[in-house]
């Protein structure tokens, strides 16, 4: 960013600052990108206060012995939280329990074993993976993954937490692939000569030297991928097993909402969100945990991102 | 290899030599080698699974959809929502025209101000604190589930409280309609212009600029006239993804309270008035379709029918981007 600053100076014949139309525009150009570039406050602002404005009626008027209770029933007055927050752990338990071995078995091959024309086919495929709308993915969950995976391991061939759970696992295995597999190619090549050199075979050099070099970016895709697991919507909408309601379940075979999910489905079917009392405000306080939890997730990984960062 | 040879005499180079191949010998048989092989086969068939759930993917989607697409693909296209799969007249034109809108709310509001940001942050914004926030609030932003964005647009557009001077957003946009559903979106993607955006500003090298600065034009021009020419690429590619993305979002529709049922209305693909009516979109056809095959079998084939056709643009979208970036990376190394 090298930028030129001639001050007029009385020593000089010309004045050097330029014609006034040639400044005046410079200023309104400066002043419109700065005005874009405050939009993203305005956003974040936005989001917080609608959040919060509305979850604050909820926290205030709701009755907390139906936030405790035995299922999600909005329309009936009944908001248990718990069944929702344990079916998002589920999901995103089992999704995580996919993606992580998968993608990081894709980043290593990629980073440690591909040829250069190998990886030139195969990048570009995750990525295609990657660019896969998650209603399909949804779509592919309740259609395919359920009847014929999820009821050979006992499960039914209709949509539960354990299908929509494989589903955000096979969304998120990119996300853990490109994150893990940048930051494995970030470590310098001297690490893999000197390892080499000492003699050490490629397994030890992946596992005593490369992976241990890169944990922190790894650590990142992780919380990354799970962030995206406990926000991601259509996959456990479509494949969750449940409509509307959900008693509580902590079994993975049952249908039951996520978070997300129960937000989807407080506010399709019908022409805006409608219900007794408090259910539009439920929406928001759900959304306000989601938010909050999702966020946090966030900024622990860009945190360990920014160590990645740091040392290279 | 000249200086060895004078360093060392015959007989310690030959015991060095003796020892390294000895080394190497022992090493190399039995059990290290066989793990070491092991490990390569356990970790291409991590990747390969990877790659069968895409094919598998494809393949059953492409099948469950064959029918439908071979028999009846142009009224397919130009048919409507119904209420049953056995329908003549079912098809996904809603949809396409809502979809179609979506990209343009895109086009017109997330591109020009997320690329307009990216350039304030890479070339004008002072190094301090606020822009350090700035920047840490928008990879934050990148990262908020989409049903919040749609609580969001469902709290300003179709509900229109009393947000300081935006109350009269729900006039404009007309509640639950197209333009909200567009603008919200344009929110939703607008993180992820900025962010690939900045990325690409900051490939320029700085004789370009310094030569431009050198030759008298003022900043402005230096970014007009090189930075952005120079960029163009890698910001077409963060437009295009940004762009397929926000076709293929469904939550945030389902939030503002997408038609789901029928849609009286069939709008041509440019009729504006429309921009302020009840709308749909591909994603939200699928997931309807998606969950009424419980009850008629039928609508899982329009379903994923439908997905063919939603994957055919958002594919060719991300491929189109993907390829042009590798174009680009490979003729400037």
């Amino acid at each position: 960013m090298t930028t030129l600053e001639v001050k007029p100076s009385n020593d000089l014949s010309v004045d050097l600052t330029g014609k006034q139309s040639r400044r005046r525009k410079e200023l309104f150009v400066h002043i419109v990108l700065a005005a874009a570039g405050a939009v993203s406050l305005i956003i974040s602002i936005l989001i917080i206060w609608s959040l919060l404005k509305e979850a604050w009626t909820f926290i205030f008027n709701v009755e907390w012995a139906n936030v405790w209770s035995i299922g999600w029933f909005p329309r009936r007055g009944f908001y248990d939280v718990k069944t929702l927050i344990v079916a998002t752990f589920i999901t995103t338990g089992i999704a995580m329990a996919i993606a992580t071995p998968l993608g990081l078995g894709a980043a290593i091959y990629l980073s440690e074993y591909a040829s250069k024309r190998f990886r030139a086919i195969v990048k570009p495929i995750l990525e295609i993976l990657a660019g896969v709308p998650s209603v399909v993915i949804g779509f592919f969950a309740l259609s395919w993954v359920a009847p014929q995976i999820v009821s050979r391991i006992g499960g039914s061939d209709g949509g539960s937490l354990m299908a929509a759970g494989i589903g955000v696992g096979i969304l998120t295995i990119p996300l853990v692939a490109s994150i893990s597999e940048d930051s494995m190619r970030a470590d310098p090549d001297s690490l893999r000569e000197a390892s080499s050199g000492l003699g050490a075979r490629k397994r030890h050099t992946i596992f005593s030297v490369i992976i241990p070099a890169s944990i922190s970016g790894l650590v990142a895709s992780f919380i990354v991928a799970t962030s995206r697991a406990i926000g991601e919507t259509m996959v456990v909408f479509l494949a969750g097993g449940a409509a509307d309601t959900a008693i509580f379940t902590s079994s993975a075979y049952d249908g039951s909402l996520t978070m997300t999910a129960a937000m989807a489905s407080l506010s399709s079917g019908t022409d805006s969100v409608v219900g007794e009392g408090l259910t539009f405000q439920s929406l928001f306080f759900v959304g306000l945990i989601l938010f909050a939890l999702t966020l946090v997730l966030n900024m622990i990984a860009t945190r360990f991102v920014n160590k990645v960062r740091e040392r290279y | 290899m000249a200086i060895f040879g004078r360093l060392l005499d015959r007989r310690t180079k030959d015991h060095i030599q003796k020892s390294v191949t000895q080394a190497l010998g022992t090493k190399r048989s039995g059990r290290s080698g066989i793990l070491d092989t092991l490990l390569r086969y356990i970790i291409i068939a991590l990747l390969f699974i990877s790659l069968i759930i895409l094919a598998v993917l494809i393949i059953d989607i492409a099948i469950d959809g064959f029918d439908v697409l071979s028999s009846r693909l142009g009224s397919f296209l130009s048919g409507t929502l119904r209420s049953r799969s056995v329908d003549e007249g079912i098809g996904i034109q809603q949809g396409l025209v809502g979809s179609f809108w979506i990209a343009v709310f895109v086009a017109v509001f997330a591109f020009p101000i997320g690329i307009a940001a990216a350039i304030y942050l890479e070339e004008y914004a002072p190094k301090n604190r606020l822009t350090k926030f700035i920047e840490l609030n928008i990879r934050n932003l990148a990262g908020v589930p989409s049903v919040v964005y749609g609580l969001l647009g469902l709290f300003i557009f179709v509900k229109g409280f009393d947000v300081f001077l935006l109350r009269n957003f729900k006039s404009l946009v007309g509640g639950s309609s197209l333009a909200a559903a567009g603008l919200t979106l344009s929110i939703l993607v607008l993180p992820i212009v900025i962010i690939t955006a900045q990325e690409a500003l900051k490939t320029i090298p700085s004789i370009i600029k310094e030569g431009a600065y050198g030759v008298g034009a003022t900043k402005w021009q230096v970014i007009r006239g090189q930075v952005l020419p120079y960029a163009a690429p890698g910001i077409l590619t963060g437009t295009l993804l940004s762009m397929s993305r926000a076709i293929g979002e469904a939550a945030p529709l389902i939030l503002l309270g997408a038609v789901t049922g029928r849609l009286g209305l069939k709008a041509g693909l440019f009729d504006f008035y429309q921009l302020q009516e009840r709308f749909t979109a591909m994603p939200i056809i699928i997931t309807n379709w998606t969950q009424k095959q419980g009850r008629d079998i039928g609508f899982g084939e329009n379903a994923a029918a439908a997905i063919v056709v939603l994957l055919f643009f958002v594919l060719l979208i991300n491929a189109t981007a993907i390829l042009l970036r590798n174009y680009f990376e490979k003729k400037r190394a």
